[in-house]
């Protein structure tokens, strides 16, 4: 079940990764793998089994509502690769 | 020209932003107009290693929407992540409900003009976080982002396409808003974003049961602007079939200036969500309690308030829909009738007059109020009990608002007291009477018109303080028996 | 081979401290003269030695439980002030603004960090060779891995450079690099301890843990680190055991289930037989054994690797450049922004799993991937469940291998994924598990498991103690330059 490279690329796309042609190859190939590995899971019966999403119940209560942060602004904006004037910048988009 | 009957169809999804003071996920300040990024902590920025934590107060105003529409709540629903790539979105993905909402099915009534009302059901209603904001012109090649709305609660409210036009729509939105700030669940303020409406159109033959391809018209802040843009995507569909073209899914933008939708330019053909429930956080749960707990917090909703003023005080509809138009008139006025106990109508005539104008003029909110509605019930009691009249009532009126005092009080001081007392009342006639022999001498002969006019001069005389009715009748004696 | 001295164990620092013939400032010099003498080992990212000497000279001996011992973190903790690289290009200037909880409670406790730890990149990874800043050498054998993705962690305490270091295991993360260097690794219960500021790889399968010579030690670690935590909702508030206390305990009686999946093909003969003979130490001393069976075990790779890769997957897309971490030099728009920042910061690895990970959640795929590995997820934990109701504890080796040849694996990422097939389904179960040194094969060390039902880590430690009262393999110590 080897993918196609429509699909590869497609993968790539919604996962934000500019990937050159032969690295995408390699990892295509790669994935081939891992898929063909993973298929072994289509041969379960299932049926009865509901899925298992958190392995133990979580017993922590919810957040009580209340403003517990202050303004952290300057120390998070000094993390950011590029930040001007209070905001965090990106490349400009258009709506 | 087309032979085609067309029907429009029309769904909303409405987010609205639910009144807490701390975010869905994180313990930053939910208070709008803050400087960029001041409300935004390492949570909601997505440094690595944080981890979201829901937000009680949010679960429970959720609960209190689903009750108030007669929907199911979800004993047990889900947190799952919508994955997709923006600026505003610091995690990369939305923590949202899929599969399991919070709220499911539910309706409201929405009167939509001419008496008619119709039933829009709901699909769910569900929780989720809201992004932050871009701000496109203010640097130069590049979009600037504030984070501080990243992480508020919102409550999305899904519709079913059940909707026929755009006046039906905005008269949903308006229902939906007024309902949301009914239950204290959303501030509703447009201009701020609190309430936003994202609209789904199609149209389809007439006759027709499936549903045509439809586009999204999203954010649009006002509810003339919602009508407009739907009448518009309306007819723009209708042109484009008409034409022998198909309609493209897609999501559109309303063009204020241009009075048209255009599309989106930077949305993707497709998103593909990923949607997988959220590892970090437990299923919420809400335990009957909390159902019977919100359900006797519940109060009086608009549809039972409007019904109770029509039937049980004999409002018209009109000053009953004012009335109900929110939570906070609604209870002023009530507020003003147990002190004025009978006067419905008296008191429904002064909040949706001398009150509402004064509190335009003021720029005001009715909680804003400088009269209570107690000090209020005090003025229409003096007109009630004939202490004064209508006329002097609304000085009285403009006194109190400037802080003059009581009602009583300004009566007092400006002795505004109307003159009941004949003996007064007769000496102010003879007076007049003495004075207008013509005028008397009219009205005896037979002018009924000249009464008006020596009526007039008996209120000069009294500085508008004769009581009227009393007045009537003792100049109607007293020419007579001259 | 050497012996460990009383001073590379936690209990033995602290007795040297109350006694006086050690100081805090003595035991962090002797840890960074340890440390700067194994450079080679590449086990240490950052150290911290101005600031360790600081926080020692500070230091009253018996103000915490773990008062004046050093200590290593893996990169991937974050501590505030010093930078968490996660052995990641994408984070290698990353500084982070606060602590993670496992920090800051280890702090509190007294111990004194001297660094963060290499590891795999982003936790992906079973050899310590995925690591931006280069593979981590195992003590016992430089040509080796020391495995992974803890590799720097369990090297740093087999090195004799501190007596504990912290890891993390999502799928055998901290027990295999255990059982490759000859120390104690301890996996507690999924929420037993806080992933609070613990960088995430895959949300519902990660778990901080410890590395260290003893049971003894892990036990007081653990102690230091477990517990409620509201900044984490999967952290459980469960009461925590006297692990300390409880250590004695014995296995007189203790019905130990021997997994006959453990011991599978893949598993090396020599491996086998060393881990049964540490099992027979366990029955003189009073353990019964038993053969078990868990027929799901081999479902637990091919889960694994939808599941962890799928949570993955979205955990990353927060690191696209905006707000922290790696950015491209001059994106020409969003999308270069993205998809370069990503491109350039990531390793191999990471680009293949978050690719899976977006396969298996996209559309169309999400029900016969994801859910179904729920689903089998759900078959394997019923497994556990029920061996449990026949033992107390279950056994076999952790890994099927000594530690192998640096880059013996590297080209055959899936020779390496099946690999874990003893360790991964703990994760998929959530159980607590420990590896304990059970011998040594060629020269090089072999690790026994034993696995527990939820929130059993007194169990654990009390059967790993006993053993380590009546053997001496984890006394063991690499000799110089092997």
């Amino acid at each position: 079940m080897a993918l196609d490279s429509a699909t590869l690329v497609h993968l790539a796309r919604l996962a934000r990764l500019s990937l050159g042609a032969s690295e995408l190859e390699l990892l295509g190939a790669d994935l081939d793998r891992t898929l063909a590995m993973i298929d072994q899971l289509q041969q379960i019966d299932v049926n009865g089994l509901e899925p298992l999403a958190q392995p133990q119940a979580p017993d922590t209560g919810n957040r009580v509502d209340s403003v517990t942060e202050e303004d952290h602004s300057a120390q998070l904006l000094g993390l950011s690769p590029a930040a001007e004037g209070g905001y965090f910048l990106v490349p400009k988009v258009i709506e | 020209m087309s032979q085609t009957q067309w029907q429009a169809v029309i769904g909303l999804e409405c987010h609205v932003q639910l009144l807490t003071r701390s975010k869905m996920f994180s313990g930053a300040s939910t208070a709008y107009g803050a400087d960029p990024n001041t409300h935004a902590c390492a949570v909601d920025v997505a440094l690595p290693g944080t981890l979201p934590v829901a937000n009680a107060e949010a679960i429970r105003l959720a609960v209190r929407f689903g009750l108030a529409v007669g929907a199911h709540i979800r004993p047990m629903s889900v947190f799952a992540r919508k994955n997709y790539f923006y600026p505003d979105l610091p995690k990369g993905y939305q923590i949202s409900q899929y599969e399991e909402p919070i709220v499911e099915g539910g309706s409201v009534r929405v009167a939509v003009g001419d008496g008619r009302s119709i039933t829009v059901a709901l699909t769910r209603a569900h929780l989720e976080e809201d992004a932050g904001k871009s701000v496109h012109d203010a640097f130069h090649g590049a979009t600037g982002i504030d984070l501080n709305r990243a992480g508020t609660p919102l409550l999305e409210i899904v519709s079913e396409p059940v909707m026929h036009s755009a006046a039906e729509a905005a008269a949903y939105m308006k229902t939906l808003h007024r309902l949301v700030r009914w239950l204290r669940i959303c501030d509703g303020n447009l201009q701020e974003g609190s309430f936003r409406c994202d609209a789904n159109v199609s149209i389809r033959p007439e006759g027709d049961s499936t549903l045509g391809t439809r586009t999204e018209i999203k954010n649009v802040n006002s509810f003339r602007f919602v009508e407009k843009a739907i009448e518009y995507e309306i007819e723009r569909q209708i042109r484009e079939l008409e034409a022998g073209r198909s309609i493209v899914q897609e999501t559109r933008l309303y063009d204020e200036a241009r009075q048209q939708t255009r599309p989106m330019r930077s949305k993707e053909s497709a998103h593909d969500y990923r949607y997988f429930p959220d590892p970090d956080l437990p299923p919420v749960v809400v335990p009957a309690e909390l159902q019977e707990a919100e359900r006797a917090l519940l109060p009086e909703l608009p549809d039972a308030r409007h019904a109770r003023y029509l039937e049980a005080l004999q409002l018209s509809a009109y000053d009953a829909g004012q009335l109900t138009g929110d939570r906070e008139t609604a209870d002023y006025f009530e507020a003003l009738l147990s002190g004025v106990p009978g006067q419905a109508k008296l008191c429904a005539n002064w909040v949706l007059g001398e009150v509402s104008a004064a509190l335009n003029a003021a720029q005001y909110d009715i909680v804003a109020c400088p009269i209570a509605p107690a000090q209020l019930a005090g003025l229409l009691g003096r007109i009630v009990d004939g202490s004064i009249s209508g006329k002097i009532a609304k000085d009285v009126f403009t006194a109190m608002w400037a802080g003059e005092g009581s009602a009583d009080a300004v009566i007092a001081a400006r002795g505004l007291g109307q003159i009941s007392d004949d003996s007064a009342l007769v000496a102010a006639i003879d007076g007049v009477l003495a004075a207008s022999p013509e005028q008397a001498g009219q009205f005896r002969a037979g002018d009924e018109k000249i009464f008006t006019w020596l009526v007039g001069q008996v209120m000069r005389a009294t500085r508008g303080k004769a009581n009227p009715s009393r007045l009537n009748q003792l100049l109607r004696e007293r020419l007579q028996s001259c | 081979m050497s012996r460990i001295e009383a001073l590379d164990t936690v209990s033995g620092q602290l007795a040297a401290l109350a006694a006086g013939s050690a100081t805090a400032i003595a035991l962090v010099e002797r840890s960074l003269e340890r440390a700067a003498a194994l450079v080679e080992l590449n086990a240490l990212i950052t150290t911290t030695a101005d600031a360790a000497r600081a926080t020692a000279a500070r230091l009253t001996p018996g103000s915490g439980p773990l008062a004046g011992v050093p200590f290593a973190q893996k990169d991937l903790f974050c501590t505030r002030g010093v930078r968490t690289t996660c052995g990641s290009r994408m984070l290698a200037d990353f500084i982070a603004p606060y602590d993670a909880t496992v920090s800051e409670r280890l702090n509190a406790a007294g111990a004194v960090s001297i660094g963060k730890a290499n590891m795999d990149e982003f936790a992906m990874g079973s050899s310590n060779e995925n690591s931006f800043f280069g593979p981590v050498r195992n003590p016992w054998d430089r040509q080796r891995v020391p495995g992974g993705s803890s590799g720097g962690s369990a090297a740093l305490v087999a090195a004799g450079v501190v007596p504990f270091a912290t890891g993390s295991d999502t799928g055998g993360s901290v027990r295999q690099p255990a059982a490759l260097c000859g120390v104690v690794g301890l996996k507690p219960t999924y929420g037993r301890v806080s992933r609070y500021g613990m960088v995430a790889y895959a949300s519902s399968l990660d778990q901080a843990g410890v590395l260290a010579h003893t049971a003894d030690d892990c036990a007081r670690v653990l102690a230091a680190i477990a517990g409620a935590d509201p900044r984490d909702a999967t952290c459980s508030t469960r009461p925590l055991d006297d692990y300390v206390g409880a250590l004695g305990s014995g296995v007189r009686g203790l019905r130990i289930g021997v997994v006959a999946e453990y011991f599978g093909a893949g598993v090396d003969p020599a491996v086998a037989q060393a881990v049964r003979g540490a099992l027979q130490v366990l029955e003189r001393e009073g353990a019964v054994l038993v053969d078990v069976r868990l027929p799901s075990l081999p479902l637990s790779i091919p889960a694994y690797y939808v599941l962890a890769p799928a949570e993955a997957s979205s955990n990353l897309a927060r690191y696209d450049g905006v707000r922290f971490g790696h950015r491209c030099d001059a994106p020409t728009d969003l999308a270069d922004l993205y998809g370069r920042s990503r491109a350039e910061g990531f390793g191999t690895e990471v680009k293949r799993r978050i690719l899976a990970g977006t396969y298996v959640l996209s559309a169309g795929y999400y029900d016969a991937y994801y859910r179904r590995a729920q689903r089998v997820r759900r078959l394997i934990a019923n497994d556990y469940q029920r061996a449990f109701t026949e033992v107390d504890l279950l056994a076999g080796p952790t890994a099927p291998d000594v530690a192998f040849a640096l880059g013996e694996k590297a080209a055959d990422p899936l020779a390496m994924y099946a690999a874990d097939v003893n360790t991964v389904a703990v994760n998929l179960a959530g159980l607590p598990a420990i590896s304990v040194p059970a011998g040594f094969v060629t020269g090089l060390p072999v690790g026994l498991q034993l696995v527990g039902p939820a929130f059993g880590e007194t169990r654990l430690l009390a059967a790993a103690h006993a053993l380590q009262l009546v053997s001496d393999w984890h006394l063991q110590a690499p000799g110089a330059a092997a």
